[in-house]
């Protein structure tokens, strides 16, 4: 293959065309910066697309008593503390102005029926209110669709089916990135003043997720080879409902919204088991009882009577995804699962099926279509599913940029909004929150440069000839064989439970399959070859897979969407501690840094206001 | 479980072939299931697109046993046990490798349709049934089956001419909108040709989201072109007037 490259210029280029992606782009462009959007799919398939059940803001449509305080209390508490207390801030303070802006844009949310046609918005786990704008159950498909279209009218130029395999430095600064064409195989540089990172999750790194492939940790792998440095990478969200019959989709999402409207999680005895599992920090906040919470249903979700009149707390099962997913997990080991290895989740026995088919219309179909399933009749066969990654590029809270000037990064890939466990509807806003700041001083950077970064072109050749060696490798393996061994590896050293031997040996393991890697082996030639396609994403996935695992072992606590078996529990050791990989040299550093704190004056506002709870603090500091 | 027959098309721009692939059945599977372990065990090369693979992102169209269909919503066991299972690209539109296609006719049109435009000083409550038909047209996954099925684009190549049932769609969900203030009728008219279209509902029946595109969303603005440029009674009153 000739090296002879395409050449582009941008002042901000933004890498991955999800919310994030799209959002960043949009302000960049907004903000008179040429800009550049590559995606390595099709634009408008990015799996933003997946998210269903909407997008969290306080906008206090429905419950008047809903605040950006409440919102942000909620998100601390989802994420066990471990959060950068301001970007939960800025987060909760600015997804209500993002939620109109798409309004304004053209997104179509469904709306209340109390006759005032405002947003309507829906319960959903460890949300104190109900506060996530809606579209059914299809949001995520509004929120790219608004923001697509939205952009191709905004002067954005957008590169599809491309795929960036290294990001290109000059000296410290970032300088533009280098890649190669999906459908030609033709390679590409991307010069620029400033680049954002928006490349989505990891989920493709584990044998049962949600995930499409697109998400293999590119964002992640590309930055860290580039100097930045990544946090909180041991925090990773099994989503405890993920369909797991039949193989085909195991591990397919199933939206909380189901639970959300009313679905209850049962063992293989019957057993409405979630009462069991109710966790000092929601101690007090969630129903007791079955009949508590069918009360609570009956009153908030089906009648439509207002919250704060109803004595009735909420069911359990809409406490945050940490705490369910363990107890599923629990019931499954101890042998209250259902024949194929999950749990039951029920709504047929708690809503009409014309509801069910109004409210949740992409799970009937899903089931009925993918499984022979009518949720209107029967239970779906539910077990956890690897879906979000809280971990990422370690980013200035204010700027989303990270460590390397220029580089900056938005969304799932970067870290320190959702803490330990985001809960559900954080992310949708995320991309837009995030998304808008991270365009907007990716802009400001680009304009203060007086001189277009250099890039030393002739490191293009070497790089031309690292992304064609799987050709000119013979008798390796295809690249397919090594990434199923990697996610078997990855589930088992580094999944839902974890423990120090274990997590020793899949380090071995992953230095085994870097060996592999070496010698992996693509047929034919690089027009639209996804074998070869893979080969080359595997990279970044050991990196991604090497920082995962490294950071586990570092976190000697329980935490949210980190748990150890062998450290069960909370620690004040870890507490304030988050922990940061980075490259020194050949290898993969990882060390200690004190995590940000809320400010006393805020924290005592929110003590004050009965948001926050001294105890419940104090217990997530590992000091009760 | 036994083996599966598939025949799938491999080639390019400049041409191909369908090859033949025996691959092991397991339960539940999806077209798009086999495509995979074709990839993993036999052509790694082989070229398709997806993403979502749960009907919600429009990626994996392609025709299957002559059908536009998704391949991951389209179960296995919908077929006979020795049936010989086909999967082409999609025809309208030109062959990149195997199963993917050059669909970005559609990214053209698209920039062509005029934004979403709220009327000055609007007032952003609504009803619930003031934007029910503008959900459903919403609903759009942008596989483009409609486009692949629809003779004005697949049998005469009208695309120079003809926008498609996507982009009805995507205007009536414009024109629909509560608080739009454009008038996209003589674009519609004049531009994106509507008056083509004969409906003939090929596109209704492939759209994987049962959106009625020809009576929801094609019929009403056909009727808005009519009543614009063709009422009678509208003539005479612009004749008299000196509209």
């Amino acid at each position: 293959m000739s090296d002879n490259y395409q050449s582009f210029e941008y002042d901000v280029l933004v890498i991955g065309a999800g919310g994030a992606g799209l959002r960043a782009a949009i302000e960049a462009s907004a903000a008179g910066c040429k800009t550049g959007l590559v995606c390595k799919s099709l634009l408008g398939k990015a799996h933003t697309v997946m998210a269903e059940g909407g997008i969290a803001a306080a906008l206090a449509t429905v419950d008047s008593r809903d605040s950006w305080q409440q919102h942000f209390v909620d998100s601390m508490i989802g994420g066990n503390l471990g959060n950068h207390w301001r970007m939960a801030q800025i987060h909760a303070q600015q997804s209500p102005d993002r939620v109109r802006e798409l309004e304004k844009w053209g997104a179509v949310f469904d709306r209340t029926n109390d006759g005032k046609g405002n947003i309507n918005v829906r319960h959903f786990g460890g949300h104190t209110y109900k506060r996530l704008a809606h579209v059914g159950d299809r949001t995520g498909l509004e929120l790219i669709r608004t923001l697509q279209d939205k952009g191709v009218h905004s002067g954005i130029e957008v590169h599809m089916e491309c795929t960036i395999y290294s990001l290109m430095k000059d000296g410290d600064r970032i300088a533009g990135a280098y890649g190669y064409f999906r459908e030609t195989g033709r390679p590409v540089l991307f010069k620029a003043k400033s680049i954002v990172i928006s490349t989505g999750g990891i989920g493709k790194l584990y044998f049962i997720n949600s995930n499409s492939w697109e998400c293999a940790g590119d964002g992640f792998g590309l930055s860290y080879l580039a100097g930045a440095e990544l946090a909180d990478m041991e925090y990773i969200q099994f989503h405890p409902t993920g369909m797991v019959w039949p193989p085909s989709v195991r591990g397919l999402l199933i939206t909380e919204g189901v639970r959300g409207e009313g679905g209850v999680l049962k063992n293989n005895q019957g057993e409405r088991f979630m009462f069991k599992y109710i966790p000092a920090k929601y101690q007090g906040k969630y129903a007791e009882t079955e009949a508590e919470a069918d009360a609570w249903f009956k009153k908030v979700v089906i009648d439509g009577v207002k919250e704060e009149t109803v004595k009735e707390r909420k069911p359990p099962e809409l406490m945050s995804r940490d705490v369910v997913a363990r107890a599923l997990w629990n019931e499954i080991k101890e042998g209250r699962g259902t024949e194929h290895g999950g749990v039951y989740l029920d709504i047929a026995s708690h809503r009409s099926a014309e509801d069910i088919k109004k409210k949740l219309p992409s799970m009937y179909h899903q089931f009925k279509q993918l499984a022979d399933v009518d949720i209107t009749k029967v239970p779906m066969e539910t077990g956890p599913t690897c879906h979000y990654m809280m971990g990422g590029v370690k980013v200035d809270p204010e700027t989303q940029m990270s460590n390397v000037p220029g580089l900056f990064a938005a969304g799932e890939c970067a870290a320190g909004m959702h803490g330990s466990n985001r809960l559900g509807g954080n992310s949708l806003s995320d991309l837009v929150v995030f998304g808008k700041l991270a365009g907007e001083h990716a802009a400001i950077y680009a304009k203060k440069l007086r001189d277009f970064p250099k890039i030393d072109e002739s490191k293009l050749a070497g790089l031309n000839k690292e992304m064609n060696q799987p050709f000119e490798n013979q008798g390796g393996e295809v690249s397919y064989k090594i990434l199923a061994d990697l996610q078997h590896i990855m589930e088992k050293g580094a999944g839902m439970f974890r423990e120090e031997p274990t997590m020793d040996q899949c380090l071995k393991d992953l230095e085994g399959l870097k060996e592999r890697v070496k010698k992996v082996t693509a047929e034919g030639n690089r027009m639209f070859n996804p074998g070869w396609h893979v080969a080359l994403d595997l990279r970044n996935m050991l990196a991604v897979g090497e920082a995962i695992v490294r950071a586990a072992k570092e976190r000697k606590e329980s935490r949210g969407g980190h748990t150890r078996t062998d450290f069960t529990g909370y620690s004040k050791d870890f507490a304030k501690k988050r922990v940061v990989v980075r490259q020194k040299g050949d290898k993969m550093e990882v060390v200690r840094e004190d995590l940000p704190q809320i400010p006393k004056e805020l924290e005592a506002e929110l003590i004050n206001a009965h948001m926050l709870k001294p105890e419940v603090l104090k217990q997530l500091r590992g000091e009760a | 479980m036994g083996k599966v027959h598939m025949r799938v098309y491999r080639g390019n721009s400049e041409g191909g072939q369908l090859k033949d692939y025996n691959v092991q059945a397991e339960e539940g599977m999806v077209v798009l299931d086999v495509i995979h372990k074709i990839q993993a065990t036999q052509s790694s090369d082989l070229a398709c697109r997806w993403n979502c693979k749960a009907g919600k992102c429009g990626s994996c169209s392609a025709e299957i046993n002559g059908k536009p269909r998704l391949m991951c919503m389209t179960r296995m066991n919908e077929f006979k046990e020795d049936e010989i299972i086909t999967v082409m690209p999609m025809k309208t539109f030109p062959i990149m490798k195997d199963l993917a296609t050059d669909v970005s006719f559609n990214y053209e049109i698209n920039k062509r349709i005029p934004p979403f435009t709220p009327v000055e000083g609007a007032d952003w409550h609504w009803e619930q049934e003031d934007v029910d038909r503008v959900q459903e047209f919403r609903k759009c996954i942008e596989c483009f089956l409609c486009q692949d099925t629809c003779h004005v684009l697949r049998d005469h190549d009208k695309m120079a001419k003809f926008a498609g049932p996507r982009f009805f769609v995507r205007i009536a969900s414009l024109e629909m909108h509560p608080i739009d203030a454009l008038d996209r009728t003589a674009l519609l008219k004049n531009e994106h040709g509507i008056g083509l279209c004969n409906i003939t509902k090929c596109c209704t029946e492939v759209c994987p989201e049962s959106i009625h595109i020809t009576d929801n969303a094609i019929i009403p603005l056909k009727e808005r072109v009519v009543d614009k440029y063709y009422d009678p009674l509208r003539i005479l009153w612009n004749k008299v007037f000196g509209k």
